[in-house]
């Protein structure tokens, strides 16, 4: 891209896009949009999960679609005032509903959904689930919404040609869920991790998820830092990549250590859920909705590690 | 739809007992249901009294995890061999089996008190029923918001899982003397498979395979004994009392539904709290 075509597309997206059933979305880099979520928890608010997309020159990537067939709508009006390109790839970080439920609005002839090689197996051990609760919960989502992925990736990166533009997708091993894959847009050197990176909110692990293989994710992303800018699934677009898995890893660390404290002395889960690291939690926005629930399951995962 | 799925996952021994609990599942209101249906079938025509003077009952009003709720029994009686809590049933009005054990106590369990995990299917009332050695039967019971406890996918992956199957941590908090009762911690590791969760890779339902029994013996004396069904969270995990009154050897014998026995031996010293 030339230097006055990235000024001039810079200049008139960094505005919000707004339009009636149109999502509000912001430019993070050039061609690459994203709209952050607001905090709540899923099923009872919405518009939870960050949500993107990426524009080449010859087609568009979508990360997320958001947590119901109506946000799914929302973003695809977004795409459609910037470009009239075609949406070729849709890509779920994970299977949480918050943000995949979107789906099915991008299905059309000639759309790949990707996602996870595990993704399909939780998509069929957790959708039923999902759309029941996403219906007691008055959201309008039925299980023909449940799209599961047309390619998966395992461990071998894919790399998709979106015109001049190529976005690298990396499977990892068990963090948030059993599921989790980040995307990198190349040209940008930005790296999109779903919840592998909650920013300014509460981290919070999936029921399939591995408080361990999680810090070992983290770890590795550390390591591998080449100045790529980080988008979390969950809270500010703006984020200072080293800061932000640097304030994660120190939450998850901390709780790892104060529940096998805990487990060392025997000592009850009910008491734990009720006061292992209140303070150190009670500092992230979310926690009251979350953080207990974590403790819960760092108990199941190392109480007999 | 889904219950249909559910029950064809269950061993047809189950069956009955299941569709007869679930038959007249609708709009009943949470008491009804337990007059009608449950009391008659666990305690048949037995009365059953106001429990807030015998035991108590802990749960979170709202679960963090409906497949781990902590739960806690609380006896506002002591235990005498003059008159005691002889024997605690635990029931989740909701689950597609709800009676999750039965435990039998004695007076030298010290105090009646008890702490588990308890799997919740849906919004529930949770009930405990005491009885007393003298036949009379007290209930207490709580409101707990929880659901999916009873399908929820194990937690840890079922292969590790199978392979430290039967594995027993015991412990003991000693106290200044052996004559106080101690509290028991006694963790099983179990996947206790309900039989309504689904495998990670066929995504058919797995059959269930849990612990049925345990029974703990001090110096070959009974003190604490539990017939446990699906209801009771992997990896079973119990706190309970007895009066050691000398030193010896504590003895759990825990049995599944395979048939599988598990035996796990500590010693008990009159000095510091011994470990596993």
């Amino acid at each position: 891209m030339n230097r006055p075509a990235l000024f001039l597309c810079c200049l008139c997206c960094l505005q919000p896009v707004l339009a009636a059933d149109c999502q509000p979305v912001e430019a993070i880099q050039p061609g690459f949009y994203a709209r952050q979520g607001q905090d709540g928890a899923v099923f009872s608010a919405r518009n939870i999960a960050n949500t993107g997309f990426i524009i080449g020159t010859r087609a568009v990537a979508v990360i997320d679609t958001g947590g119901s067939p109506e946000e799914g709508a929302a973003l695809l009006c977004a795409i459609r005032k910037l470009t009239e390109l075609p949406v070729r790839y849709v890509i779920n970080t994970h299977v949480h509903p918050d943000h995949l439920f979107g789906n099915s609005a991008f299905r059309t002839d000639g759309v790949s959904f990707i996602g996870h090689k595990n993704l399909p197996r939780a998509l069929a051990l957790l959708g039923e689930t999902y759309v029941q609760r996403a219906q007691e919960a008055g959201l309008a989502v039925t299980p023909a919404d449940l799209v599961p992925p047309d390619q998966t990736v395992g461990d071998t990166p894919l790399t998709l040609d979106l015109g001049e533009r190529r976005i690298r997708i990396e499977a990892v091993g068990q963090s948030h869920t059993d599921n989790d894959l980040t995307v990198l847009d190349e040209s940008t050197n930005t790296r999109w991790l779903g919840d592998l990176l909650f920013h300014h909110h509460i981290p919070v692990l999936g029921g399939s998820g591995s408080v361990n293989g999680w810090l070992d994710t983290i770890r590795i992303l550390e390591r591998q830092d080449a100045g790529e800018r980080l988008i979390p699934g969950h809270g500010p677009l703006q984020t200072e990549a080293l800061p932000a898995l640097e304030a994660e890893r120190g939450y998850l660390e901390h709780m790892r250590a104060a529940v096998r404290a805990w487990l060392q002395e025997d000592k009850p889960l009910a008491e734990g859920v009720d006061s292992i690291g209140q303070q150190e939690a009670a500092t992230w926005p979310m926690a009251q909705e979350y953080h207990k629930r974590n403790i819960s399951y760092l108990y199941s995962e190392l109480e007999w590690e | 739809m889904k219950r249909l799925i559910i029950l064809s996952g269950l061993p047809g021994l189950w069956l009955g007992v299941v569709l007869l609990l679930l038959a007249p599942a609708g709009a009943m209101a949470e008491e009804d249901a337990w007059n009608a249906r449950l009391k008659p079938f666990y305690f048949q025509d037995q009365p059953i009294e106001d429990g807030k003077d015998v035991i108590g009952l802990e749960t979170p009003v709202r679960a963090e995890d409906g497949a781990m709720v902590p739960t806690r029994i609380l006896s506002h009686i002591p235990q005498t061999p003059e008159h005691y809590i002889s024997d605690l049933w635990l029931i989740i009005d909701k689950n597609p089996s709800p009676l999750a054990g039965h435990f039998q106590l004695t007076p030298r369990s010290g105090k009646a008190d008890m702490e588990l995990r308890i799997r919740v299917d849906a919004y529930s009332p949770v009930r405990v029923v005491a009885r007393t050695n003298d036949g009379r039967l007290y209930m207490t019971e709580r409101f707990v918001k929880a659901s999916g406890g009873c399908s929820a996918p194990a937690g840890t992956d079922l292969e590790s899982a199978m392979k430290r199957l039967g594995k027993i941590r015991m412990r003991t908090r000693l106290e200044d003397t052996l004559l106080n009762p101690v509290a028991t911690t006694l963790a099983i590791s179990h996947p206790n498979i309900t039989g309504l969760q689904k495998d990670q890779v066929t995504t058919l339902f797995i059959p269930p395979h849990y612990v049925k029994s345990i029974k703990v013996e001090f110096e070959g004396e009974t003190i604490f004994n539990a017939e446990t069904d699906i209801s009771i969270s992997e990896n079973p995990n119990f706190r309970f009392y007895f009066v050691p009154g000398k030193a010896g050897t504590l003895t759990a014998t825990v049995t599944d539904t395979e048939g599988k026995v598990f035996v796990q031996e500590q010693e008990l010293t009159g000095e510091a709290p011994a470990s596993s």
